[in-house]
């Protein structure tokens, strides 16, 4: 009963943006039809058409997903064909990111926290890094870890990890931050070390406001990894899938990448659920 | 001069028969905040024997709470000298020589209840098996066998409250530190919790050090009741009291309870009327 009422204005805005997907189509590729149209046609005729072209500026929603099914079901999930290999792709150098944006955000985190010199003289400089476009510091990354040997996976994760250790920091920094003062005076009476502070006490603590901003840093990933396929010249991924299209005005094949971009990440955001529930129930159902 | 040999000998055989838990000579606690001083402990004086359950009453900024944790080596006196089994109080922490009780329960929230009595242990580096021992040993004396595996937010305050008494009970302190454990409990509970706590220090002889705002607790639970007052934060008096050491909740009703109670009360009264 609640499940269904928190589904059907799920199911109703659905709808709503697809209708307004078809009425847009119309109005974006109208004039297209009407140039490339002999002569008078009906305006049912005129409807069809509009959403049925083959490099249309909007294409239809059924458009879309026709390409992104033949893409999935008609090609072999290694073929550069298949959508699913260039999610694949992007998705191992954002998760790689994602690996590399944790270790970096725990460590930061960890010496903002204890070293108070760290706490006035890095935060500054982490926050202005956010404010570097990722798009300009991308290709500048990949020529020069091109240029000591590196290329491959390793350049995309190191721009999704740019992206994404930002907001793990930060969250870890309130985490770490969070343990009640009088719990850290307890583990002072038990006369405890300062790694025995920070494994049973603060970072526990900290995981409630890790998650939140995991989900964060998971999205950023993907965009960064997608990001840092652009400007490659990468042969796979949804990134150069994405650029391809572009190039070629193949507007349906950059839509198709566009929602298995979406999808993939939306897969991720379920992963950090699905974790985050699992740690939970470790402690009792709550975090 | 053989006399003052002989004396200082006598007096230190008497302090081998019953060594000082606790010893402060003129400990006195200075706080600098926002540029002003505040004097929250001056020129105390108190010894606790071992075995004895010696209460901490005083109005609010009496500096009960930071004598508990100058104890505990929480704050550090600005003078005087402070021994703790003997020893300085950093000394007798890094000896893990006492338990403390802080006003809230202090729970971690991610550990169910038997984890949250076996953390002093895991500190401790004791095996496996015999933490969990003791930890149920110490949760059934608190009465709380059945709660092992519960969540602190399962539990009710005063149940709370109880996990973090057996908590400080489980590593078997000599001493236990206890800071208004109750205040936040209601009239019944802590009633029920004041038995427990007296029966428990009667079978396990630790020497308990309680803060408390309330009379009757403390002349409840107390052999000794040292009463403080505020600005600056010092003893005004020192209340031995003799009602029997097996008691109940009935003893509250007794004109011998209502007298202790009645000198405590007027010390306190004494205290204020120096402002």
């Amino acid at each position: 009963m609640a499940k269904a009422r928190a589904t059907w204005p799920l199911i109703a805005i659905g709808l709503a943006v697809i209708g307004v997907w078809y009425v847009g189509a119309i109005l974006l590729n109208g004039p297209q039809v009407r140039e490339q149209a002999a002569e008078d046609m009906g305006f049912r005729d005129f409807v069809v058409q509009t959403w049925s072209m083959e490099r249309p500026v909007l294409p239809a929603p059924h458009q879309i997903v026709t390409e992104l099914a033949q893409s999935l079901f008609t090609h072999s999930v290694t073929s550069p064909r298949n959508l699913l290999h260039h999610a694949w792709v992007t998705a191992s150098a954002a998760l790689s990111g994602l690996g590399i944006a944790l270790a970096l955000g725990l460590m930061l985190a960890a010496g903002i926290v204890h070293i108070p010199v760290l706490d006035r003289s890095l935060m500054p400089w982490l926050i202005a890094s956010q404010t570097v476009p990722v798009l300009a510091i991308a290709p500048m990354v990949v020529v020069v870890l091109g240029n000591l040997g590196i290329t491959g996976l390793l350049p995309k994760a190191a721009i999704a990890g740019y992206l994404a250790f930002f907001p793990i920091t930060v969250g870890m920094v309130k985490g770490l931050r969070a343990a009640d003062p009088l719990q850290i005076d307890l583990l002072r009476t038990y006369d405890a070390r300062p790694w025995q502070v920070f494994s049973l006490l603060r970072f526990p603590a900290s995981l409630s406001f890790l998650f939140p901003n995991l989900r964060v840093a998971m999205t950023l990933a993907l965009v960064g990894a997608i990001v840092a396929e652009l400007p490659t010249g990468a042969q796979a991924g949804l990134g150069a899938r994405l650029l391809a299209g572009s190039y070629y005005g193949q507007t349906i094949q950059i839509w198709a990448a566009l929602l298995m971009a979406a999808g993939t990440s939306m897969l991720g955001l379920a992963a950090v659920s699905l974790i985050e529930a699992l740690v939970a129930q470790r402690r009792g159902g709550r975090l | 001069m053989v006399e003052a040999e002989l004396l200082s000998l006598q007096t230190s055989k008497a302090a081998e028969r019953t060594p000082n838990v606790v010893a402060a000579r003129g400990v006195s606690l200075v706080f600098e905040s926002g540029g002003q001083r505040v004097i929250a402990l001056a020129g105390i004086d108190l010894t606790i024997a071992a075995g004895d359950f010696v209460s901490l009453i005083g109005p609010s900024g009496c500096g009960k709470t930071s004598l508990l944790r100058a104890i505990a080596d929480l704050e550090h006196p600005s003078s005087g000298e402070l021994l703790v089994n003997g020893m300085t109080p950093a000394e007798a922490r890094k000896r893990r020589s006492y338990g403390y009780v802080f006003q809230a329960p202090a729970l971690y929230p991610w550990r169910n209840v038997v984890r949250n009595v076996m953390l002093p242990l895991e500190i401790m580096g004791l095996p496996r098996a015999e933490r969990l021992a003791r930890a149920k040993h110490y949760l059934g004396l608190v009465g709380l066998r059945n709660f092992a595996e519960k969540f602190p937010w399962q539990l009710s305050g005063g149940m709370q409250q109880r996990v973090s008494i057996a908590r400080a009970l489980a590593f078997e302190p000599k001493l236990l530190l206890m800071d208004e454990p109750f205040g936040a409990l209601d009239e019944i509970t802590r009633d029920t919790l004041n038995l427990h706590l007296h029966e428990l220090w009667r079978r396990t002889g630790t020497t308990v050090v309680f803060v408390t705002h309330s009379i009757p607790e403390a002349v409840f639970l107390s052999t000794r009741i040292v009463v403080m007052s505020a600005r600056p934060g010092r003893v005004i008096d020192i209340i031995d009291n003799d009602l029997p050491l097996t008691r109940d909740l009935s003893l509250r009703e007794t004109p011998e309870f209502l007298a202790v109670a009645r000198r405590v009360r007027e010390a306190l009264h004494a205290g204020h009327s120096y402002d």
